[in-house]
Protein backbone atom coordinates (compact mmCIF):
# COMPACT_ATOMS: atom_id res chain seq x y z
CA UNK A 1 0.00 0.00 0.00
CA UNK A 2 1.37 3.46 -0.83
CA UNK A 3 1.96 6.01 1.36
CA UNK A 4 0.36 9.72 -0.06
CA UNK A 5 2.92 12.71 0.76
CA UNK A 6 1.53 16.33 0.10
CA UNK A 7 4.69 18.66 -0.53
CA UNK A 8 2.82 21.72 0.57
CA UNK A 9 4.33 25.52 2.14
CA UNK A 10 1.36 28.24 1.89
CA UNK A 11 3.62 30.91 0.69
CA UNK A 12 4.67 30.56 -2.89
CA UNK A 13 8.11 30.45 -4.44
CA UNK A 14 9.67 28.76 -1.59
CA UNK A 15 10.98 25.49 -3.26
CA UNK A 16 7.60 23.18 -3.46
CA UNK A 17 8.24 21.71 -6.74
CA UNK A 18 11.89 21.59 -7.40
CA UNK A 19 11.36 19.24 -3.39
CA UNK A 20 8.56 17.26 -5.38
CA UNK A 21 10.79 16.94 -8.43
CA UNK A 22 13.82 16.15 -6.13
CA UNK A 23 12.51 13.57 -3.29
CA UNK A 24 10.57 11.96 -6.19
CA UNK A 25 13.76 11.32 -8.49
CA UNK A 26 15.00 10.05 -4.57
CA UNK A 27 12.70 7.61 -3.92
CA UNK A 28 12.31 6.53 -7.19
CA UNK A 29 16.60 6.30 -7.15
CA UNK A 30 16.24 3.88 -4.20
CA UNK A 31 14.38 1.43 -5.80
CA UNK A 32 10.83 2.70 -4.70
CA UNK A 33 8.23 2.85 -7.30
CA UNK A 34 6.54 6.38 -7.31
CA UNK A 35 4.01 8.96 -8.86
CA UNK A 36 4.41 12.60 -8.68
CA UNK A 37 1.08 14.70 -9.18
CA UNK A 38 1.12 18.34 -10.33
CA UNK A 39 -2.05 19.84 -8.67
CA UNK A 40 -1.72 23.30 -9.70
CA UNK A 41 -4.10 23.80 -12.26
CA UNK A 42 -3.38 26.50 -14.30
CA UNK A 43 0.11 26.93 -13.73
CA UNK A 44 1.78 23.84 -14.38
CA UNK A 45 5.55 23.60 -13.98
CA UNK A 46 6.32 19.84 -12.64
CA UNK A 47 6.71 19.03 -15.83
CA UNK A 48 8.96 21.51 -16.87
CA UNK A 49 11.31 21.03 -13.80
CA UNK A 50 10.93 17.22 -15.00
CA UNK A 51 11.90 17.72 -18.25
CA UNK A 52 8.29 15.86 -19.37
CA UNK A 53 7.08 19.65 -20.83
CA UNK A 54 6.95 17.97 -24.87
CA UNK A 55 5.42 14.46 -23.41
CA UNK A 56 2.28 15.97 -21.98
CA UNK A 57 -0.96 14.28 -23.69
CA UNK A 58 -3.30 14.15 -21.06
CA UNK A 59 -4.11 15.58 -17.70
CA UNK A 60 -5.19 15.30 -14.01
CA UNK A 61 -8.85 17.05 -15.40
CA UNK A 62 -8.51 14.63 -17.82
CA UNK A 63 -8.70 11.70 -15.75
CA UNK A 64 -11.29 13.31 -13.58
CA UNK A 65 -13.25 13.62 -15.71
CA UNK A 66 -13.24 10.40 -17.50
CA UNK A 67 -11.52 11.42 -21.23
CA UNK A 68 -8.44 9.41 -19.87
CA UNK A 69 -7.64 6.81 -17.98
CA UNK A 70 -5.15 7.32 -15.40
CA UNK A 71 -2.47 4.96 -17.29
CA UNK A 72 -2.87 6.86 -20.51
CA UNK A 73 -1.54 10.18 -18.56
CA UNK A 74 0.85 9.16 -16.80
CA UNK A 75 4.26 9.99 -17.77
CA UNK A 76 7.01 7.63 -17.37
CA UNK A 77 10.42 9.61 -16.36
CA UNK A 78 13.34 8.82 -19.37
CA UNK A 79 16.21 8.21 -16.82
CA UNK A 80 14.57 6.78 -13.91
CA UNK A 81 11.85 3.53 -14.89
CA UNK A 82 10.04 3.24 -11.32
CA UNK A 83 9.28 7.08 -11.89
CA UNK A 84 5.95 8.57 -13.23
CA UNK A 85 4.42 12.33 -13.44
CA UNK A 86 0.97 12.95 -13.26
CA UNK A 87 0.63 16.64 -15.02
CA UNK A 88 -1.99 19.43 -13.98
CA UNK A 89 -3.85 20.86 -16.75
CA UNK A 90 -3.26 24.32 -18.06
CA UNK A 91 -6.26 25.59 -19.72
CA UNK A 92 -9.26 23.73 -17.91
CA UNK A 93 -10.72 25.41 -15.42
CA UNK A 94 -9.95 24.27 -11.73
CA UNK A 95 -13.12 24.05 -10.31
CA UNK A 96 -13.36 20.71 -12.95
CA UNK A 97 -10.97 19.10 -9.94
CA UNK A 98 -13.64 17.51 -7.58
CA UNK A 99 -12.87 16.04 -4.17
CA UNK A 100 -14.92 13.12 -5.32
CA UNK A 101 -12.33 12.30 -8.40
CA UNK A 102 -9.23 13.29 -7.10
CA UNK A 103 -9.79 10.57 -4.18
CA UNK A 104 -10.94 8.10 -6.97
CA UNK A 105 -7.45 8.58 -8.90
CA UNK A 106 -5.38 8.63 -5.55
CA UNK A 107 -7.04 5.32 -4.68
CA UNK A 108 -5.88 3.82 -7.71
CA UNK A 109 -2.52 5.13 -7.71
CA UNK A 110 -2.17 3.64 -4.13
CA UNK A 111 -2.75 0.62 -5.09
CA UNK A 112 -0.18 0.52 -8.04
CA UNK A 113 3.14 1.93 -6.69
CA UNK A 114 5.08 2.95 -3.43
CA UNK A 115 4.45 6.80 -3.46
CA UNK A 116 2.12 9.28 -4.38
CA UNK A 117 3.72 12.66 -4.21
CA UNK A 118 1.11 15.77 -4.30
CA UNK A 119 2.80 18.91 -5.45
CA UNK A 120 0.30 21.93 -4.28
CA UNK A 121 -0.39 24.69 -5.35
CA UNK A 122 0.33 28.07 -3.32
CA UNK A 123 -2.16 29.63 -0.86
CA UNK A 124 -4.58 27.85 0.87
CA UNK A 125 -7.56 27.45 -1.41
CA UNK A 126 -9.41 24.78 -3.06
CA UNK A 127 -6.21 23.42 -5.21
CA UNK A 128 -4.49 23.55 -1.76
CA UNK A 129 -6.77 21.38 0.24
CA UNK A 130 -7.49 19.11 -2.60
CA UNK A 131 -3.36 18.46 -2.44
CA UNK A 132 -3.30 17.39 0.97
CA UNK A 133 -6.97 16.05 1.48
CA UNK A 134 -5.63 12.51 0.91
CA UNK A 135 -2.14 12.54 2.66
CA UNK A 136 -0.05 10.29 5.20
CA UNK A 137 2.41 12.72 5.68
CA UNK A 138 3.19 16.38 4.52
CA UNK A 139 6.74 18.06 3.86
CA UNK A 140 6.01 21.29 4.71
CA UNK A 141 8.82 23.59 2.74
CA UNK A 142 9.94 26.88 4.25
CA UNK A 143 12.10 29.49 3.76
CA UNK A 144 14.09 31.17 6.92
CA UNK A 145 12.08 34.20 6.52
CA UNK A 146 8.87 35.78 8.30
CA UNK A 147 6.15 34.99 5.84
CA UNK A 148 7.04 31.55 4.97
CA UNK A 149 7.15 30.67 8.70
CA UNK A 150 3.36 32.45 8.94
CA UNK A 151 2.34 30.41 5.90
CA UNK A 152 3.86 27.28 7.13
CA UNK A 153 1.93 27.57 10.48
CA UNK A 154 -1.21 28.43 8.45
CA UNK A 155 -0.71 24.83 6.66
CA UNK A 156 0.24 23.05 9.92
CA UNK A 157 -3.49 24.19 11.11
CA UNK A 158 -5.15 23.17 7.79
CA UNK A 159 -3.03 19.19 8.00
CA UNK A 160 -4.70 19.14 11.55
CA UNK A 161 -8.12 19.64 10.75
CA UNK A 162 -9.16 19.37 6.60
CA UNK A 163 -7.66 15.85 5.67
CA UNK A 164 -9.32 12.88 5.75
CA UNK A 165 -6.71 11.78 8.00
CA UNK A 166 -7.76 14.63 10.84
CA UNK A 167 -11.55 14.00 10.35
CA UNK A 168 -10.58 10.49 10.93
CA UNK A 169 -9.17 11.45 14.33
CA UNK A 170 -5.44 10.16 12.77
CA UNK A 171 -2.55 11.94 12.26
CA UNK A 172 -0.46 13.34 9.00
CA UNK A 173 3.07 12.77 9.57
CA UNK A 174 4.36 16.35 9.33
CA UNK A 175 7.70 16.99 8.62
CA UNK A 176 9.86 20.43 8.15
CA UNK A 177 12.07 21.01 5.06
CA UNK A 178 14.05 24.47 5.45
CA UNK A 179 15.07 25.68 1.60
CA UNK A 180 17.04 28.20 0.29
CA UNK A 181 19.05 27.91 3.09
CA UNK A 182 22.25 30.68 3.26
CA UNK A 183 24.60 29.82 6.15
CA UNK A 184 26.41 32.99 5.39
CA UNK A 185 23.23 35.23 5.96
CA UNK A 186 22.77 32.73 9.12
CA UNK A 187 26.14 33.28 10.59
CA UNK A 188 25.57 37.31 10.75
CA UNK A 189 22.23 36.86 12.15
CA UNK A 190 20.21 38.31 9.16
CA UNK A 191 18.16 35.11 8.74
CA UNK A 192 15.90 32.76 11.22
CA UNK A 193 18.30 30.53 12.89
CA UNK A 194 16.99 26.98 12.09
CA UNK A 195 16.31 26.35 15.74
CA UNK A 196 13.96 29.45 15.75
CA UNK A 197 11.92 28.18 12.77
CA UNK A 198 11.46 24.37 14.53
CA UNK A 199 10.81 25.90 17.82
CA UNK A 200 8.31 27.93 16.44
CA UNK A 201 6.49 25.25 14.29
CA UNK A 202 7.43 22.66 16.89
CA UNK A 203 7.65 20.61 13.75
CA UNK A 204 10.17 17.37 13.53
CA UNK A 205 12.95 18.29 10.48
CA UNK A 206 13.20 16.30 7.73
CA UNK A 207 16.44 17.86 6.35
CA UNK A 208 18.17 21.72 5.06
CA UNK A 209 18.72 22.46 1.66
CA UNK A 210 21.36 25.07 0.79
CA UNK A 211 20.83 27.97 -1.56
CA UNK A 212 22.36 27.05 -4.46
CA UNK A 213 23.58 27.48 -8.30
CA UNK A 214 22.91 23.54 -8.81
CA UNK A 215 19.26 23.83 -8.17
CA UNK A 216 18.38 26.68 -11.08
CA UNK A 217 21.08 24.97 -13.37
CA UNK A 218 19.17 21.19 -12.67
CA UNK A 219 15.45 23.06 -13.59
CA UNK A 220 16.83 24.72 -16.58
CA UNK A 221 17.92 21.39 -18.49
CA UNK A 222 14.45 19.58 -16.87
CA UNK A 223 16.41 17.14 -14.68
CA UNK A 224 16.04 16.47 -10.93
CA UNK A 225 19.36 18.23 -9.14
CA UNK A 226 19.59 14.63 -7.01
CA UNK A 227 20.07 13.01 -10.77
CA UNK A 228 21.53 16.38 -12.40
CA UNK A 229 24.51 16.86 -9.86
CA UNK A 230 24.08 14.02 -7.40
CA UNK A 231 27.38 15.37 -5.15
CA UNK A 232 26.07 18.75 -5.21
CA UNK A 233 25.43 19.73 -1.68
CA UNK A 234 21.75 20.25 -2.25
CA UNK A 235 21.11 16.91 -3.94
CA UNK A 236 23.25 15.34 -1.04
CA UNK A 237 20.41 16.87 1.72
CA UNK A 238 17.64 16.40 -0.95
CA UNK A 239 19.11 12.50 -0.65
CA UNK A 240 19.42 12.77 3.15
CA UNK A 241 16.08 13.78 3.53
CA UNK A 242 14.23 11.19 1.77
CA UNK A 243 16.41 8.48 3.23
CA UNK A 244 14.97 9.57 6.37
CA UNK A 245 11.64 9.80 4.56
CA UNK A 246 12.30 5.87 4.67
CA UNK A 247 13.06 5.29 8.03
CA UNK A 248 16.83 6.31 8.55
CA UNK A 249 18.25 8.20 11.28
CA UNK A 250 21.01 10.49 9.73
CA UNK A 251 22.71 12.95 11.51
CA UNK A 252 21.83 16.44 10.20
CA UNK A 253 24.30 18.15 8.29
CA UNK A 254 23.51 22.31 9.09
CA UNK A 255 25.50 23.87 5.59
CA UNK A 256 28.59 25.69 6.32
CA UNK A 257 28.93 28.75 4.19
CA UNK A 258 32.93 29.12 2.51
CA UNK A 259 34.48 31.95 4.37
CA UNK A 260 34.97 34.99 1.98
CA UNK A 261 38.46 36.75 1.82
CA UNK A 262 37.23 40.12 3.61
CA UNK A 263 35.60 37.63 5.82
CA UNK A 264 39.00 36.09 6.80
CA UNK A 265 40.93 39.68 7.12
CA UNK A 266 37.99 40.96 9.25
CA UNK A 267 38.18 37.94 11.53
CA UNK A 268 35.07 36.77 11.73
CA UNK A 269 33.76 33.95 12.53
CA UNK A 270 32.07 31.35 9.51
CA UNK A 271 28.69 29.68 10.44
CA UNK B 1 51.85 52.49 2.24
CA UNK B 2 48.12 52.89 0.88
CA UNK B 3 48.25 48.83 0.90
CA UNK B 4 48.82 49.03 4.72
CA UNK B 5 46.97 51.26 5.61
CA UNK B 6 44.03 48.93 3.69
CA UNK B 7 44.47 46.00 5.74
CA UNK B 8 45.05 48.45 9.02
CA UNK B 9 41.96 49.98 8.38
CA UNK B 10 38.80 49.36 10.99
CA UNK B 11 36.41 47.43 10.02
CA UNK B 12 32.89 49.08 9.56
CA UNK B 13 30.51 48.31 12.46
CA UNK B 14 28.14 45.33 11.39
CA UNK B 15 24.55 46.40 10.75
CA UNK B 16 22.95 44.31 14.27
CA UNK B 17 21.10 41.40 13.61
CA UNK B 18 17.63 41.28 12.87
CA UNK B 19 16.76 37.83 13.30
CA UNK B 20 16.03 37.76 16.86
CA UNK B 21 13.49 40.56 16.04
CA UNK B 22 11.85 38.32 13.16
CA UNK B 23 12.12 35.54 15.61
CA UNK B 24 9.59 37.78 18.37
CA UNK B 25 7.70 38.95 16.06
CA UNK B 26 6.26 35.64 14.52
CA UNK B 27 6.43 34.25 18.07
CA UNK B 28 3.80 37.39 19.03
CA UNK B 29 1.62 36.75 15.91
CA UNK B 30 1.43 32.96 15.73
CA UNK B 31 -0.18 33.50 19.43
CA UNK B 32 -2.87 35.20 18.41
CA UNK B 33 -3.41 33.43 15.41
CA UNK B 34 -3.80 30.02 16.73
CA UNK B 35 -5.81 31.67 19.36
CA UNK B 36 -8.12 32.61 16.56
CA UNK B 37 -7.87 29.58 14.30
CA UNK B 38 -11.53 28.19 13.90
CA UNK B 39 -13.19 31.41 15.26
CA UNK B 40 -15.86 33.40 13.02
CA UNK B 41 -13.86 36.87 11.94
CA UNK B 42 -14.54 38.85 14.94
CA UNK B 43 -13.99 42.12 13.51
CA UNK B 44 -16.50 41.22 10.47
CA UNK B 45 -18.51 40.27 13.15
CA UNK B 46 -19.04 43.54 15.42
CA UNK B 47 -18.52 45.79 12.77
CA UNK B 48 -22.54 43.90 11.24
CA UNK B 49 -23.61 44.36 14.71
CA UNK B 50 -22.65 47.72 15.35
CA UNK B 51 -23.99 48.53 12.10
CA UNK B 52 -27.35 46.86 12.77
CA UNK B 53 -27.85 48.85 15.73
CA UNK B 54 -26.58 52.43 14.73
CA UNK B 55 -29.11 51.63 11.09
CA UNK B 56 -32.16 51.67 13.68
CA UNK B 57 -31.62 55.26 14.48
CA UNK B 58 -30.67 56.66 11.30
CA UNK B 59 -29.70 56.04 7.58
CA UNK B 60 -26.12 55.57 7.18
CA UNK B 61 -23.79 54.53 4.56
CA UNK B 62 -22.34 50.86 5.50
CA UNK B 63 -18.83 51.72 3.63
CA UNK B 64 -18.27 54.90 6.04
CA UNK B 65 -18.18 52.44 8.96
CA UNK B 66 -14.76 51.90 9.85
CA UNK B 67 -13.60 49.11 12.36
CA UNK B 68 -9.49 49.24 13.44
CA UNK B 69 -8.17 47.21 15.17
CA UNK B 70 -4.54 47.56 17.41
CA UNK B 71 -3.01 44.80 18.86
CA UNK B 72 -0.77 45.52 21.96
CA UNK B 73 0.85 43.14 24.31
CA UNK B 74 -0.93 44.15 27.22
CA UNK B 75 -3.97 45.73 26.26
CA UNK B 76 -5.88 45.92 22.23
CA UNK B 77 -7.55 48.34 20.91
CA UNK B 78 -10.96 48.44 18.93
CA UNK B 79 -12.13 51.83 17.42
CA UNK B 80 -14.96 52.35 15.59
CA UNK B 81 -15.28 55.15 12.90
CA UNK B 82 -19.00 55.64 11.78
CA UNK B 83 -19.81 59.00 9.52
CA UNK B 84 -23.15 60.09 10.22
CA UNK B 85 -25.21 62.31 7.18
CA UNK B 86 -25.02 65.94 8.35
CA UNK B 87 -28.05 67.44 10.02
CA UNK B 88 -28.17 64.43 12.89
CA UNK B 89 -26.66 66.80 15.43
CA UNK B 90 -30.90 68.02 15.98
CA UNK B 91 -31.77 64.41 16.51
CA UNK B 92 -29.30 63.62 19.35
CA UNK B 93 -30.19 66.76 21.22
CA UNK B 94 -33.84 65.84 20.67
CA UNK B 95 -33.27 62.26 22.39
CA UNK B 96 -31.31 63.47 25.32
Amino acid sequence: MAKVLVVTSGKGGVGKTTTTASIGAALAQAGQKVVVVDFDVGLRNLDLVMGAERRVVFDLINVVQGIAKLPQALIRDKRLENLWLLPASQTKDKDALTEEGVGRIIGELRENCDWVLCDSPAGIERGAMLAMRHADEAVIVTNPEVSSVRDSDRIIGMLDSKTVRAEKGERVEKHILITRYDPARAARGEMLTIDDILEILATPLLGIIPESQDVLRASNVGCPVTLNSPSSAPARAYLDATRRLLGETLPMIVPAGRKGLMDLLRGRRAA
Amino acid sequence: MSMLRFFNRTPAPEPAPTAPIARERLQILLAHERGARGQPDLLMQLREEILQVVSRHVTLDPDKVIVRMERGKMVSTLEVDIEVPSGIEGKFAAAS
